[in-house]
């Protein structure tokens, strides 16, 4: 049951094929067995039963929504009603979250079932899920590699089929980049297409709630229950949503494609540049037109968003005080103390390295050499690809500089670690809406390719996605032990 | 670009985080390298660009002045570290 799309899945419990108890019953069980993986923190099992039951009910009566019954996992960034929220983190290990986030809500509506909450890197700052508090994700191509980060344990349950799909965000990477590394498909939308309300902040101009899910298809069922205008985010654009999964069989013929030369330069690892030259050789066959784009402020990405993202983490993160909810220090002397010692006792290394180089960029004397200067660049970048789109209908490139690095290889050194964000996190800054789809292997461990669209064009995004999907079957592909 | 430790210490205490000693030496370090990686930045002429703080230069979207959510305070309050009589518990602060 595991190893069907969502829609098979749908279309297994309105047949009775099988009932959603026993569908999460066996997702469960899977989660068991693969408890060595950590891609959960927290398995909501008698909430899944409860969920499975009021399904099996609902399906009985023919009251179905587009997800009933279907079993999903939530990345532990969503606020969940009476269930244990971390985001990752010490400080929030015991946060029972007094609401549901807009996306939970939603979920909740298309009717369905919840696992549990994934692993990720604390407070979503991480490129490989080894900042959580509650230790690293294994990847399941290979347990000595990372899962990516931020959303790891999404990307690992997704592949390890723990899962029938996932949610992600992604401020510089954290869908696309795990979605790569794990072999599975993952949209960061538009900035302001899923609310971000309960979706616990870490840079509030960049921060995007996205599915992770098998293929193109089933991540377009996803965003389809993820979208729309939300009234409680006040940065939600206001647009319709349309029918994601009406223009999956488009065709391209036609379709410009553009590849930025400053990612394709002699600095991408000549595999990955032949696994991506082969995906894209697939598009020509498809009837699209490739052209050479340039986009030169890209390489000011990564100095940009690394003063952008942590100064608006120093300011977010300021809320946890050890006052009104999360991690409280032991006796403390005065409220200096209380504020001091709870945060650096309740965040971990890598929160901390960021909230510092936050409040430097944002301290009198500094502000206008690192936040201004970052944020101009941050414009320049963004007029780069409003000009490469004007030119093209999409951008190509790779979403990570090599498959899955080994876990302990890079956290050491935190230079060595942002600069695998390289092909991602300008996307973020430019809040345009990428996706992250499996285009091959390199020693036995998953390549993703990236594809970049003009604001609001997922539907266009998954389009592309899924015609490759429909003459390549990398994405069908599962790591051993998982099948 | 390079930080000194006592940098570091007056930084922390701007976040009100707690370091402890024996880390002061490998945040600094750390961070000394990452405003090296920001020196990148200032390669590039920026003179007359505007700052872009938001990827959708939009105004802040106003709402009507209404209630819209429900009173939730007890389960807010049933949350928090200490709480006594409607009151979140902090050491005193006047004497």
């Amino acid at each position: 049951m595991h190893t069907k799309s969502l829609t098979e899945l749908a279309h297994g419990l309105r047949s009775g094929e099988f009932s959603s108890v026993e569908l999460t019953q066996h997702f469960l069980k899977r989660i068991q067995q693969h408890q060595d993986l950590n891609a959960y923190i927290t398995v909501t099992e008698e909430i899944a039963l409860q969920n499975a039951i009021a399904a099996d009910t609902q399906l009985a009566n023919g009251q179905v929504a587009a997800l009933t019954g279907i079993p999903i996992a939530q990345k532990d960034i969503f606020c969940t009603l009476d269930i244990k929220t971390s985001c990752g983190s010490k400080m929030l290990d015991n946060f029972i979250a007094p609401y549901n986030a807009t996306v939970i809500e939603k979920f909740n509506q298309a009717g369905a079932v919840l696992l549990g909450k994934l692993n990720m890197d604390e407070f979503a700052m991480g490129s490989s899920n080894e900042t959580s508090y509650y230790g690293a994700v294994k990847n399941p191509w290979n347990v000595n590699t990372v899962p990516g980060g931020s959303s790891g344990g999404s990307g690992a349950a997704v592949a390890a089929r723990l899962a029938a799909c996932a949610t992600g965000t992604d401020t510089g990477g954290s869908i696309r980049q795990p979605a790569a590394h794990c072999g599975i498909t993952g949209l960061k939308p538009t900035y302001g297409r899923v609310s971000r309300y309960g979706m616990i902040a870490y840079a509030s101009s960049l921060d995007q709630g996205g599915p992770m899910a098998r293929s193109a298809e089933d991540a377009a069922i996803l965003l389809q229950t993820m979208a729309g205008f939300d009234p409680k985010d006040s940065t939600s654009v206001d647009l319709i949503v349309p029918d994601y999964s009406a223009g999956l069989n488009n065709s391209l013929a036609g379709l410009k494609i553009g590849l930025p030369k400053e990612f394709f330069s002699n600095d991408l690892n000549s595999d990955m540049a032949a696994t991506l030259e082969t995906a894209i050789n697939e598009y020509r066959k498809l009837g699209a037109e490739i052209k050479e784009v340039s986009m030169p402020n890209l390489k000011l990405a990564i100095p940009a968003y690394y003063v952008i993202a942590p100064a608006e983490c120093s300011a977010n993160l300021s809320r946890f005080d050890g006052v009104r909810f999360g991690y409280r220090c032991e006796n403390p002397v005065d409220l200096t103390d209380l504020y001091t010692r709870s945060r650096g006792e309740g965040f971990g290394k890598e929160v901390k390295r960021r909230i510092l180089m936050g409040t430097y960029a944002l301290s009198t004397g500094y502000y206008d050499a690192y936040y201004v200067k970052a944020q101009k660049i941050r414009r320049l970048i963004s007029d780069d690809f409003k000009n490469a789109l004007t030119e093209v209908d999409v951008i190509m490139g790779p979403v990570t500089p090599t498959p899955a690095f080994g876990i302990g290889e890079k956290i050491a050194d935190p230079i060595k670690m942002y600069l695998s964000d390289i092909y991602t996190i300008a996307i973020n800054l430019a809040g345009l809406p990428a996706l992250s789809i499996p285009a091959g292997f390199i020693n036995g461990l998953p390549v993703g390719l990236q594809i970049i669209g003009n604001y609001f064009t997922e539907d266009r995004l998954l389009n592309i996605a899924h015609q490759y999907q429909q003459v390549t079957d990398w994405h069908q592909h599962t790591p051993k032990g998982f099948e | 670009m390079s930080l000194t430790a006592n940098d570091v210490t007056q930084i922390a205490h701007l976040a009100r985080l707690g370091i402890d000693k024996q880390d002061i030496v490998s945040y600094t370090k750390d961070l000394s390298g990452i405003l090296d990686l920001m020196t990148q930045m200032s390669e590039l002429n920026t003179d007359n660009v505007d700052p872009m703080a938001h990827p959708m230069d939009q105004a802040q979207r106003l709402r009507a002045d209404s209630i819209s959510e429900p009173d939730n305070r007890e389960k807010f309050m049933s949350i928090a570290p200490q709480a006594e009589a409607g009151l979140y518990l902090v050491p005193k602060v006047i004497e």
